[in-house]
């Protein structure tokens, strides 16, 4: 069942990834199009493995100045100060809400790298042909496409808490560059999630099978 | 053409062919090869949907109106909502940090309520008109750009870390987004996108009438 199953792209059918209908592609080179949704058909998801390469190294570029630059800046009567992700947390922690401080570690630190990290792993083991632990793989990528969205947890803390400070002159707090860089990269890893196809995951057991037989 | 049925698909995470079985209510098919779940039974899914998101409406209504928190400091008060905080990014000029805020905690779960039901209402007579199957797309898009449970931790993350500075209490917009959470877990969980894609007329005109799974109470249609 792991190996040589047969797959709609060997049969020559082809599943629309809008409304999931089943159908025989126009041609090989063009599909065409989906006869229930009318969508653009495609066997795998066009570019998939340079589109998402790029993706992730384009999030890579913009993970340091997300987590060098502050995110904020806070003026009060004493002096400007201005916030890094990573302070936040450390202020969090000593503050004795340790939990909360975790949680943003967790959500904003960890998960961006975990998530270039594994579309990294996935983009390698798919370019070089590997035919292990394909289920592990594919729910790798199921796990991905859920949790890159909590690395947005930041900057809505860095909205909310623009928005109420704001007591000129005793305390104000101001948004800085570093909360557009850190958005970027939690959209850019979630695009690159997407051009992600985990159907090549499973295309190389295909390729290994039939030379075997 | 035998590519017609719909109860054979390939997966769309392995891409492996196989036949859907008639499913028992509540009962979900997954991929044998790589897990994926390819369709699930809900009785009366369109009709628990549709209260769903009318609901989901209501609370998303006070969840944007109602202030979240409320401060005070040195006998001056301020408070916020959604778009308020989005508002004050934007006068601080970080103007696509605040059009991303608008877009993932205002403008994607209200398109996504308002196309779940606009699809909900129009498929209850199918065949349904063709831009029906473009909303139940627009549906999905908005629902993976909308983080409301995001924002939602966001909101309480900021709560603690005013409330070291100066006196804050929570709103009722704050009471109102938890609920809007729950309210769109269950929306999503009970909405069965196999059943409304088949009422759809398709894109080439013709509709062709999806044979029942089995007479049983597995039918589609069976309701309550």
């Amino acid at each position: 069942m792991t190996a040589g199953a047969r797959t709609g792209m060997r049969e020559g059918f082809v599943s629309c990834e809008v409304c999931g209908l089943l159908s025989r592609p126009a041609g090989a080179e063009e599909p065409g199009h989906c006869p229930r949704c009318g969508a653009e058909l495609e066997f795998r998801r066009r570019d998939a493995i340079q589109r998402t390469w790029a993706l992730v190294i384009a999030a890579a570029i913009c993970y340091l100045p997300a987590n060098i630059l502050p995110v904020m800046r806070s003026t009060t009567l004493t002096g400007v100060e201005p916030d890094t992700i990573m302070s936040g947390v450390v202020i969090l922690y000593e503050t004795g809400t340790w939990y909360l401080a975790v949680i943003l570690l967790i959500a904003s630190v960890m998960i961006p790298l975990a998530k270039l990290a594994s579309l990294a792993y996935l983009l390698v083991t798919v370019q070089r042909g590997s035919v292990r632990n394909n289920r592990e793989r594919t729910r790798l990528y199921r796990i991905l496409e859920i949790i890159g969205r909590w690395s947005m947890v930041d900057v809505f803390v860095a909205t909310f808490v623009v928005a109420l400070i704001q007591m000129k002159p005793l305390m104000s707090i101001a948004p800085e560059p570093g909360v557009l860089f850190f958005s970027a990269v939690v959209i850019l890893t979630i695009f690159a999630a997407e051009s992600f196809d985990p159907r090549l995951i499973w295309d190389s057991s295909q390729g290994k099978q039939e030379t075997n037989e | 053409m035998a590519s017609l049925t719909t109860d054979v698909v390939a997966c769309i995470e392995c891409d492996m062919l196989q036949r859907i079985p008639a499913l028992p209510p509540g009962g979900t098919a997954c991929c044998p090869r790589c897990g994926h779940k390819l369709a699930s039974c809900k009785p009366g899914s369109l009709e628990r949907t549709t209260a769903l998101a009318v609901a989901a409406g209501i609370v998303f209504l006070f969840t944007n109106v109602e202030p979240l928190m409320t401060l005070s400091v040195a006998g001056r008060q301020a408070s916020t909502t959604i778009a308020g905080g989005a508002w004050q990014m934007w006068e601080q000029g970080e103007k696509i940090t605040a059009l991303l805020i608008a877009l993932f905690a205002v403008i994607a779960p209200a398109l996504q309520i308002g196309f779940m039901l606009t699809v909900l209402l129009s498929v209850r007579r199918p065949p349904a008109p063709r831009w029906v199957g473009t909303l139940l797309h627009w549906v999905e898009i908005a629902g993976a750009w909308s983080m409301v449970e995001v924002m939602m931790l966001g909101i309480l993350v900021s709560l603690v870390k005013i409330a070291a500075l100066a006196r804050v209490v929570p709103g009722i917009g704050i009471f109102a987004a938890g609920g809007l959470i729950v309210l769109l877990a269950a929306m999503s969980s009970a909405f069965d996108p196999r059943e409304a894609w088949s009422r759809v007329r398709w894109a080439n005109g013709d509709w062709p009438q999806p044979a029942p799974p089995s007479p049983g109470p597995g039918a589609a249609e069976a309701g309550r």
